[in-house]
Order: C-alpha cells, then structure tokens, then sequence
C-alpha cells in the first residue's frame, strides 16, 4: 500500500497547510529516489520522517528550502509555489526556515558567537549590542549561555548540535527542519536534543519537520510520523498508529529487525 | 568500431563538456557577484582575510623560488657567455628571464602548490560538511561569499608577489655575476637597463594577473565540486593543482604569442645581440 500523506483537513489548502510536496520525483543518474512524494504539513504540527539509510529523508528536507529542485512535481509554502523560484528568490525565502544539519555545519573559522549572529548580520543591520543579546538569549534557549567565544572545535557533539539549534533559530524562523538531530549523540545528549525540539515548538509556535531513524526520538517529538520506503510513503499516522501498525515493513523497521530475506542472504555468504 | 566503445567515448564527451559549462557558468556567477559587490565595505571586510592567507604566508616560499631560480640563472649562462665575450650582459638574461617568464610563472605554479591546494582543501571540507549548504539556507551566497574574496585575494596579489620574486631573483643574479664571477658592476646593470623596457615589465604583471585569477578560480569550483569523503577533497586538491599547472602554461603561451606580436606591430623587432 503507497500512502499519501494528505491531511484529510488540509485538502482545499486550508489556512492551517503550510508546506505541500505534490508528486515529487527526484532521480541521481540511474538512481530514482522519490517516487512521486506527497506531503502536506499543518502549522505548529511536529512531523517526523522515518526510513531506512538512503530512503531519500535528507532529499526530501533538501527539496524543501530549495538546495534540490524537483524533476517533476511541486512545492508550495504558504499555497505559492517554490519549486521554481530563482536562487535569488529563494534566498529571501529561506529566512523563514530554520535548519539543523546533521553533523551541525558550523562555521570552524567563527566563534560561536559569530555562528548564531551570521543570520542576523547577514540580512539585518541590527547594532552590534542588540546581535549580542539575540546571541545571548538564543543560546540560553538551548542552555549554553556563557561559550560565546569558544569555537567549535572546542566543543563536544551534543555542545555543536545545539549550537546549531540555537543558529537555526536565530532569526525566529517559522518552520524548523531537522536533519537527523540526534545521530552521533548518546541516549542521554539525545533526549537533550528531543526534549529543545518539544520546548522550542512549544515556546515558539513552530511547524517542525524531523528526520530521523532514532525511533526514541520519533516517538518524543512527533505529532505525525510518515515513512518513506523505495521512495514512496507506506505510513502516516500518530504515534499510537505506528505502535500499531500491522504491516510488515513499517514493523521491522519500528522494531529495529532486519527482515527474513536479509538474514537469509547473510547465512549464505560463506566466511 | 564496436558499440560500447563508441558509447564510452559519447559518454566522456558528454562528461567533459558538462564540466567545462559547469566551469564558465560558476566563473559567470563569481563574475556578477565580483562587480555588484565591489562599492560595498562589508564585501572588502571578506576580502582582508584572504589577503593575509595569500600574500603574508606564501611571500617566504616565492622569496626562496625567487632566490634559487636567480642564482642557479646566473650559475648556468656565466660559463657560455663568458666563452662568447658577453659576460657583461649576463644581468640582460638573468633579468629579462625573470621579469617576463620565470618570475610570474614561478610564483604562479608556488601559488597555485601553496594557496590552491589549500583554498581547494578548506572550501571543499566545507562542502562535505554541509557548511556551503548551511549558507545558502541562511539565504547567504556562498559564491560572494566564499568565492569572491579568495578570488580576488589571488587576482590582486600575485602581481606583488610576482615583484618580489623579481626583485629577489634579479638581486641573486647580480650576487653570483658581480660578487662571485668578477663581472664589473656598471656594464651589468647598464646592459639591464639598455634591454630591459617597461613593455617586458608590464607584460610580466598582467601575465601574473591572469594566473592568479586562473588560480583562484579553478581552486574554488574544485572546492565547490568535490566528492563526499577524504578522498574526495584529496582528489580535488591534486586536481585543482595540476588543472592550475596546466592553466599556467597554455595561458603563458598565448600571452606571450600575443605580447610578442603586438610588440613588433607597434615598435619592430628588437635585438638583445647588438
């Protein structure tokens, strides 16, 4: 079964809509990777994708703030298509998203200061006193204050992740994308991390979108969860429903378990 | 000749004239960027930086090139002139060899080993680590951003650069000629300045414009396009080394092909001999 993941409440693009993907295909060279995606995320909702390494999470969240194009398909923010902006007009556009990278992408030659006041001297001309306090109070935010001028080298994984956190707010953004937020990190530095999600969507009013295979942080965070499986999604539901759900690939992945064919593959290779 | 052959080749064919479009269309975007950027200060404040990374820690390695490729000149034409009776107009070949060749062309290749690799290096762990990414989703240009002033670090100071290494050079000419070899002082410098015209010292500088433009442009797009992975920026660097080589010597051949020719249609021939 392919889902598409459609809130029914949001069908006539509803005020409550704010991003819809409608029939996203993307392919690297022979490599298909969405097969004709559908997604439509309600304001201030938590969703998290969930999928195998490879199963086009990234892609999709890279679709959104336009660092992929879509080779067929559309991408609305708002109800006003993305997908074909200019780079120039997508700049403008993207100061309304928020985005946590992977591995954090801070700058390694700025301090930390420097990181999370990037946004804001970049596109304001806000006194270097008021940079200051925004800095300040983002990073008490994400319970940090105080390492202003230390730079990321410095730092451990769970410091650089929510260093980052505290840069992907910096100019109050209305959508917060996570990239695998708590890969690398220990169980304890991960529920730091799922515990900022929570309070920064409560605090802020946020829409989140969260990409993850980290299932204890799925089932944190999310409002909605969906999964994406050889590029289409085969669930969406809450976080009851997935606990649920009956079907076979959803349940393997859930439960972390590798499935009858591949521990089968794996007995036959002779060591 | 077989089909898959046929194929191979179709499909490099393809692969190398979407790189060379890839290319031109990144020096295009660093072009617009370059002009639209340069009234703004807070463009310049970038610029700083790169100038210190460019100039101030490569100036003791062309010092040294500069030194060397002076000396070991004036070691090597002493023997033949000195045998032909033309000893005094060693300084001629030493010098014009370094202020239109060897000078910019050297500094160029030390640049291009130096600041090239390094710059393809640094831009390229960025882009694996998505720090180019992070840019452009906090609605910055990483092309004005990173491109622009390292473009223009290398663009301006190579010809400064090229300046020492000639003055350096030109200096260790004179050391070995003059002070080891016994050739008069006067004639040396006489025969120099008889030979040696602002055209072949002008020439010298744009030639160095050119290679550290080319320099800096080829280091950033193999930055920019780099494979995922330590092998990945490893392999951009020896490529952007090699590629910036390469650049160096066809673009001296044409500029030097072009200087030459628009000399003799302006002023004639001249003979270094008479």
């Amino acid at each position: 079964m392919v889902v598409s993941s459609t809130n029914p409440s949001s069908e006539d693009t509803s005020p409550e809509t704010i991003l819809e993907l409608h029939q996203v295909h993307k392919r690297f060279g022979p490599l298909k990777v969405l097969c004709g995606i559908d997604l439509d995320l309600c304001k201030g909702q938590t969703t998290v994708i969930i999928g195998e390494s490879g199963a086009g999470k990234s892609v999709i969240l890279k679709h959104i703030v336009g660092l992929l194009r879509p080779d067929t398909g559309t991408v609305r923010f708002h109800g006003e298509r993305i997908d074909n902006l200019s780079e120039r007009r997508f700049a403008a556009l993207r100061m309304r998203f928020g985005f946590l990278f992977q591995m954090g992408a801070l700058f390694d030659s700025l301090t930390v200061a420097e990181n999370i006041a990037f946004p804001i001297v970049e596109h304001s001309r806000a006194k270097r006193a008021a940079v200051e306090r925004i800095v300040a109070s983002k990073l008490r935010m994400v319970g940090l204050d105080g390492i202003q001028q230390k730079h990321p080298a410095e730092l451990s994984g769970g410091q650089r992740k929510r260093v980052a956190l505290a840069r992907a707010i910096a100019r109050d953004p209305e959508v917060i994308l996570y990239d695998e937020p708590t890969t690398g990190l220990d169980p304890v530095r991960s529920d730091v991390i799922n515990e900022l999600i929570r309070k920064l969507q409560r605090e802020l009013d946020v829409t989140s979108i969260v990409v993850t295979h980290d299932m204890t942080s799925a089932y944190k965070v999310a409002d909605r969860i969906v999964m994406i499986y050889q590029g289409r999604f085969i669930f969406d539901g809450t976080v009851e429903q997935i606990k649920e759900t009956t079907d076979p690939r959803v349940r393997e992945f859930v439960e972390g378990r590798a499935s009858e064919d591949v521990l089968r593959s794996l007995h036959e290779i002779e060591v | 000749m077989p089909l898959p052959v046929l194929a191979t080749i179709g499909a490099k064919t393809t692969q190398a004239a979407d790189a060379f479009g890839q290319f031109w269309g990144f020096a295009w975007q660093m072009l617009r960027w370059l002009f639209a950027g340069i009234p703004r200060w807070k463009n310049w404040q970038l610029v700083m930086p790169q100038f210190f990374e460019v100039g101030n820690r490569t100036l003791p390695v062309i010092l040294i090139t500069g030194l060397f490729v002076g000396m070991v000149l004036a070691v090597q034409s002493y023997d033949q002139l000195a045998e032909a009776g033309f000893e005094k107009r060693m300084g001629v070949l030493v010098n014009l060899t370094l202020v239109t060749e060897l000078g910019p062309v050297l500094a160029g290749v030390m640049l291009a080993g130096r600041v090239g690799g390094a710059l393809t290096a640094e831009l390229g762990t960025m882009n694996v680590t998505e720090q180019i990414d992070a840019l452009r989703v906090m609605g910055a240009d990483p092309i004005r951003h990173l491109v622009v002033p390292r473009f223009l670090a290398c663009l301006l100071l190579t010809p400064l650069l090229t300046f020492f290494c000639d003055v350096v050079g030109a200096l260790a000419g004179w050391f070995i000629a003059v002070m080891l070899k016994d050739v008069p002082n006067g004639p040396y410098w006489y025969y120099v300045r008889d030979a040696i015209e602002t055209w072949d010292v002008m020439v010298g500088f744009i030639k160095s414009v050119a290679f550290g433009g080319a320099i800096g442009l080829i280091a950033c797009y193999k930055g920019f396009h780099c494979r995922a992975g330590a092998e990945g920026v490893g392999r951009a660097c020896t490529e952007s080394f090699v590629a910036s080589f390469i650049a160096i010597l066809v673009i001296d051949f044409f500029m030097t092909t072009f200087f030459q020719g628009l000399y003799k249609a302006l002023y004639g021939f001249k003979s270094l001999i008479s």
